[in-house]
């Protein structure tokens, strides 16, 4: 346990993201990029604890931001108009979605697992794409926005104030990855990282290898739900790309980008993707082989990921 | 009553019979070695004990329970543990939380998202003697993969005993170590043979290693038993020197 370059680590984070939207504008960027880079982060980070915490690819993954994006936005548009409510049952059709095909593919491994991810991702786009008259289909879901939130004595009005959504997805972004921190650092964490170095070890000191991927697929999917909720309360809209397999793996690339050994490694790749996005879809429509460039050099000189250079300092 | 029974275990793969209708009897508290030439079955034998694969036939009975069926946890949780020819240990991390994973996951708080305080010291305590046991401390916090050959064999067998096992399988303590850390390894075994009266099953090619620790000896060859007795015996037997001694010597 190396804490003397954690300490440092964490409040430079922090300070970064509490005071990301001031500065933003002068680096040329706006505050809804701000948000974009905290919402991808989060779900680059939810992917992270099963991939770089448990040791287990799923190349489905946007299948579960979607499923949370698709429940906040129907929430909103057919239910109540409530984002805290939209938030919850997003993460709950995540959640319960998660469970289900997690406990359908734990016992696959490796590539097995991460084709069976893929094929579950794809279903749901396509009922996301066919199902017009429920998802709006192809054009996604519209004619919805976000919602104020009522705290009793005042209201945040989220909606209008992007600065203060902004700070809206800051909390909720700070309490999740506080929990996943935490149960990084317990016993819990610490069996998971056992079935990541080694399974067999793992199993011959009493571990049920199929039951702790189960529930680390499950805190991976919820966290990603959330981060799809997220997601399409930022953007008022949701669509089938949400839920596709080309964002799965931007997901992914993000936390090998990043360094996915690394508990922050999943935010730097996630601000880098979307920075990049962002710039570069503004002069060509190319931009994916711009950041696929980006990845092939970071993998080249950081076969760890740009955080990877730290790397003993994470030993848990 | 044994505390180890395996009647008649056989394991096949394919047209090749790995075990071939083997029994073994373990008592509390022995030191048993198990010998024979390469590919004679051993590690297979071990597979069936420790539930790796299931036998193709026969039964296995632990503390009196038939543990046939079992998985492997279900064994560890009942006092088996094991170590591997390969060694089989988490590389990347250091060698206290190779050891905190072990007693976390012997304390059954593998699940817990949270340590109290009061388990923070046991678990603590309890690392530490391990530590001391096997002279690990000065390396502590040390990544295991880093470590010389000798250390990380020493690790996973720290591992297993963490696990406070009835018993204790050792497939090939000793494979690939020099003079001084095959001394140093007899000496770890005998210790806790001794000091613990734990029940240890060891497989082991180095002939120093197996006479001056154990006290039955087992042969196998191509899968089947060839002598079974105390340590004098089996170094005068006839068959045992045609197929295993007289080729190593
Ligand atoms: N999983 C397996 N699948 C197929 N064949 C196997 C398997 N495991 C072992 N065998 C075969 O069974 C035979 C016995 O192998 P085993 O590893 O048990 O021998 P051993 O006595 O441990 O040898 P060594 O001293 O070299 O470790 C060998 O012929 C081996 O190739
Ligand atoms: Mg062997």
């Amino acid at each position: 346990m190396n804490n003397s370059l954690k300490q440092p680590a964490n409040i430079v984070v922090w300070v970064v993201l509490l005071t990301m939207p001031y500065w933003m504008g002068f680096v040329g960027g706006y505050t809804e990029l701000a948000t974009r880079i905290l919402v991808m982060a989060l779900g680059a980070m939810a992917l992270n604890f099963l991939l770089g915490f448990t040791g287990v690819l799923s190349f489905g993954h946007a299948a579960f931001f979607g499923l949370g994006a698709y429940g906040a936005a129907m929430t909103i548009k057919y239910i109540a108009p409530s984002s805290m409510l939209a938030l919850f049952i997003g993460v709950l059709v995540g959640a319960i979605a998660g469970a289900l095909i997690g406990a359908l593919i734990v016992k696959r491994r490796g590539v097995y697992f991460a084709m069976t991810t893929i094929a579950f991702g794809q279903v749901f786009y396509f009922i996301a794409f066919r199902w017009n008259t429920v998802t709006g289909g192809d054009d996604g879901l519209n004619g919805w926005h976000r919602e104020p939130i009522n705290l009793g004595f005042t209201q945040l009005d989220i909606y209008h104030n992007p600065m203060l959504f902004y700070y809206f997805v800051l909390v909720i972004f700070a309490v999740s990855v506080g929990i996943m921190a935490l149960l990084l650092n317990s016993p819990f964490g610490r069996t998971l990282l056992a079935i990541r170095e080694n399974e067999r070890r793992a199993r011959f000191l009493g571990i049920e290898i199929e039951r702790h991927i189960w529930m680390s697929f499950m805190v991976s999917c919820v966290f990603m739900a959330l981060a799809g909720g997220l997601y399409a309360l930022l953007n008022n809209f949701t669509d089938p790309r949400a839920l596709r397999f080309d964002l799965s793996g931007n997901f992914v690339i993000m936390a090998v980008m990043g360094g996915m050994r690394s508990f922050w490694g999943p935010l730097v790749g996630a601000a880098i993707f979307v920075a990049l996005q962002d710039v570069v879809s503004s002069h060509t429509e190319n931009w994916m082989s711009v950041i696929g460039v980006v990845f092939v050099l970071v993998v080249l000189f950081f076969p760890r990921g740009i955080l990877g250079l730290t790397r003993k300092a994470n030993n848990s | 009553m044994s505390l180890l029974q395996v009647q008649n275990v056989s394991r096949h793969f394919g047209k090749l019979v790995a075990v071939n209708g083997v029994s073994l009897t373990v008592e509390p508290g022995e030191l048993r070695a198990i010998i024979g030439p390469n590919g004679a079955g051993k590690t297979t034998f071990f597979n069936l004990i420790s539930g790796f694969f299931p036998p193709t036939s026969g039964k296995i009975l632990f503390n009196g329970q038939d543990v046939t069926a079992l998985s492997p946890e279900q064994r560890v949780n009942r006092g088996m543990a094991r170590t591997f020819q390969i060694t089989e240990i988490f590389p990347e991390l250091s060698v206290a939380d190779n050891l905190r994973i072990a007693v976390e996951s012997a304390a059954g708080l593998r699940l817990r998202p949270w340590l109290g305080a009061k388990d923070r010291g046991l678990v603590r305590a309890r690392i530490d003697e391990l530590l001391d046991l096997s002279s690990l401390t000065p390396k502590a916090n040390r990544m295991v993969g880093e470590l010389s050959h000798g250390d990380q064999r020493a690790a996973e067998i720290m591992m297993s005993l963490a696990l406070n096992p009835k018993i204790l399988l050792l497939d090939e303590p000793a494979a690939g170590m020099g003079d001084q850390e095959t001394y140093d390894i007899s000496r770890l075994i005998r210790r806790v043979h001794k000091q613990q009266k734990l029940t240890i099953v060891l497989i082991e090619h180095d002939m120093r290693v197996v006479f001056n620790l154990a006290d039955r000896i087992m042969v196998l060859g191509e899968g089947a038993m060839l002598a079974e007795g105390p340590p004098e015996d089996i170094a005068n037997s006839e068959i045992v020197q045609a197929a295993y001694l007289g080729k190593a010597a």
